[in-house]
């Protein structure tokens, strides 16, 4: 096994193009050194990207915000994007405790591809997009390209997440994160919803993009329920119908976090309450 | 496996070591450069017990490999008391008998001593969620909680 902390994302794929073995990279390293000690990965090789000033960074872009995949969850926290999309930090600094936020990374979090990821479906609900680096030509791809199953991902060989984009917001948006665990902190979530919102100047919704945590082997974009608030003022009877797509679009496992049944309901119930905090964050009424 | 060659600073003095590429700081601190006072509890980043700081920020040693603090700043408990004086959270710790077995101790002073860096006079639920990345199975956490508020009290000069 090497360790190898390159200075330069090119300096980075190169060596994870020409390492003949199997490849790591390490970023907060919260969910790869787990792992590590559980003997579930053997790497012949592990990539720190944190010696990289590209991924450290977070940009504020004439188009939204660039964030490093090295930025720590305190670091992101402490950042002007708390401002612009405030699900999305929050989401963010729900993973694990202090300690861990001082070292996890969203970018982490979305490769590691479990269908839990608490800062997914609030990135997936504000359109962020992934910026891949490999030994072919750099792509921008919607995050939610980014899994293909637990664990798994469309990443090709050689190829790293170097940042994330997200979008520049107009007036009167908001966005908005939660999730359901057992604990009062230090949890999986055991289903989970973000919503994003833009409302006209009357208060009425006019762009929604909701998405849906645990409840299917990756994190779900509902569009239906999106459809299902557009033009209205969240009044119960659209909350009702934005429920009950949410509901529809769920194929979760039953297991000792919970059952089919009790996460297709609170499925509902959760991107609800999300679009409502979304709704008074984008200043409806 | 080939050893990776590391210079840091430990305490404020400089470290070398070489360890294993894949060697948590943890066992590099305990194994290679005598600093028991981190703990083992589950290796995994859920208990806290080895809890330090890497250039001013709170992590777990077992979450972090020796390799990647090639220049880097560590802070572990060995370092809080100076010289024979202890830390007020250390005081406060034995006043308010906020430990029995001890084990998860060295965690709790490093996570609290960040937590009171970060806001000097946090609520009591601002300290349980603070700390909540750190388990003691031994006290219910009242007393730690307590401790934490005293010594914090004490800091600000009230």
């Amino acid at each position: 096994m090497r360790y190898e902390a390159p200075s330069s994302t090119k300096a980075a794929v190169t060596l994870l193009t020409k390492e003949k073995g199997k490849s790591a990279i390490l970023a907060g390293g919260t969910d790869l050194l787990v792992r590590l000690k559980g003997g579930f990965v053997e790497p012949d090789l592990i990539v720190d990207i944190k010696r990289i000033p590209a991924m450290r960074e977070i940009k504020k872009t004439a188009s939204g915000f660039q964030v490093g995949a090295a930025v720590s969850g305190n670091e992101l926290g402490a950042s002007v994007v708390k401002k612009a999309w405030p699900g999305v930090v929050e989401a963010a600094n729900l993973i694990g405790s202090k300690q861990v936020q001082g070292r996890c990374t969203m970018v982490g979090n979305l490769c590691n591809a479990s269908p839990a990821a608490d800062s997914v479906p609030a990135l997936v609900a504000a359109g962020a997009q992934a910026v891949i680096v490999g030994p072919k030509k750099k792509r921008t791809v919607p995050v939610e390209k980014i899994a293909t199953g637990p664990g798994r991902t469309s990443l090709a060989k050689g190829e790293i997440v170097e940042s994330l984009l997200l979008p520049k917001r107009p007036a009167r948006a908001g966005d908005a994160y939660l999730r359901f665990i057992p604990r009062s902190e230090m949890d999986i979530a055991v289903v989970s919803a973000g919503v994003s919102l833009v409302l006209d100047a009357k208060g009425v919704v006019k762009e929604a993009r909701v998405a849906l945590g645990a409840v299917a082997p990756t994190v779900l974009l509902v569009a239906p329920a999106a459809k299902a608030i557009i033009g209205s003022k969240l009044d119960d009877a659209a909350l009702d119908k934005l429920a009950a797509a949410c509901s529809a679009a769920c194929s979760p496992i039953d297991d000792k976090r919970g059952t089919i049944e009790f996460r297709t309901k609170v499925a509902g119930v959760l991107a609800k309450r999300a679009a409502k905090i979304a709704y008074q964050r984008a200043g409806g009424k | 496996m080939a050893g990776v060659h590391v210079s840091t600073t430990v305490n404020g003095d400089p470290a070398e070591f070489v360890c294993d590429p894949d060697e948590p700081l943890l066992d590099v601190l305990r194994n290679r450069l005598g600093l028991t006072g981190a703990k083992e509890g589950c290796g995994t980043g859920d208990c806290g017990a080895c809890s330090v700081t890497v250039d001013g920020e709170l992590v777990c040693s077992c979450l972090v490999l020796g390799a990647e603090v090639e220049g880097r700043k560590i802070e572990t408990i060995e370092g809080m008391a100076d010289g024979d004086k202890l830390h007020p959270l250390q005081r406060k710790f034995i006043e308010h008998a906020a430990l029995q077995c001890g084990i998860c101790t060295p965690g709790f002073l490093i996570a609290a001593r960040a937590l009171l860096k970060k806001n000097a006079n946090p609520t009591e639920e601002e300290i349980r969620f603070g700390l909540a990345g750190n388990l003691c199975r031994c006290t219910g956490y009242d007393k730690i909680v307590r401790a934490v508020q005293d010594a914090a009290r004490e800091m600000r000069g009230a």
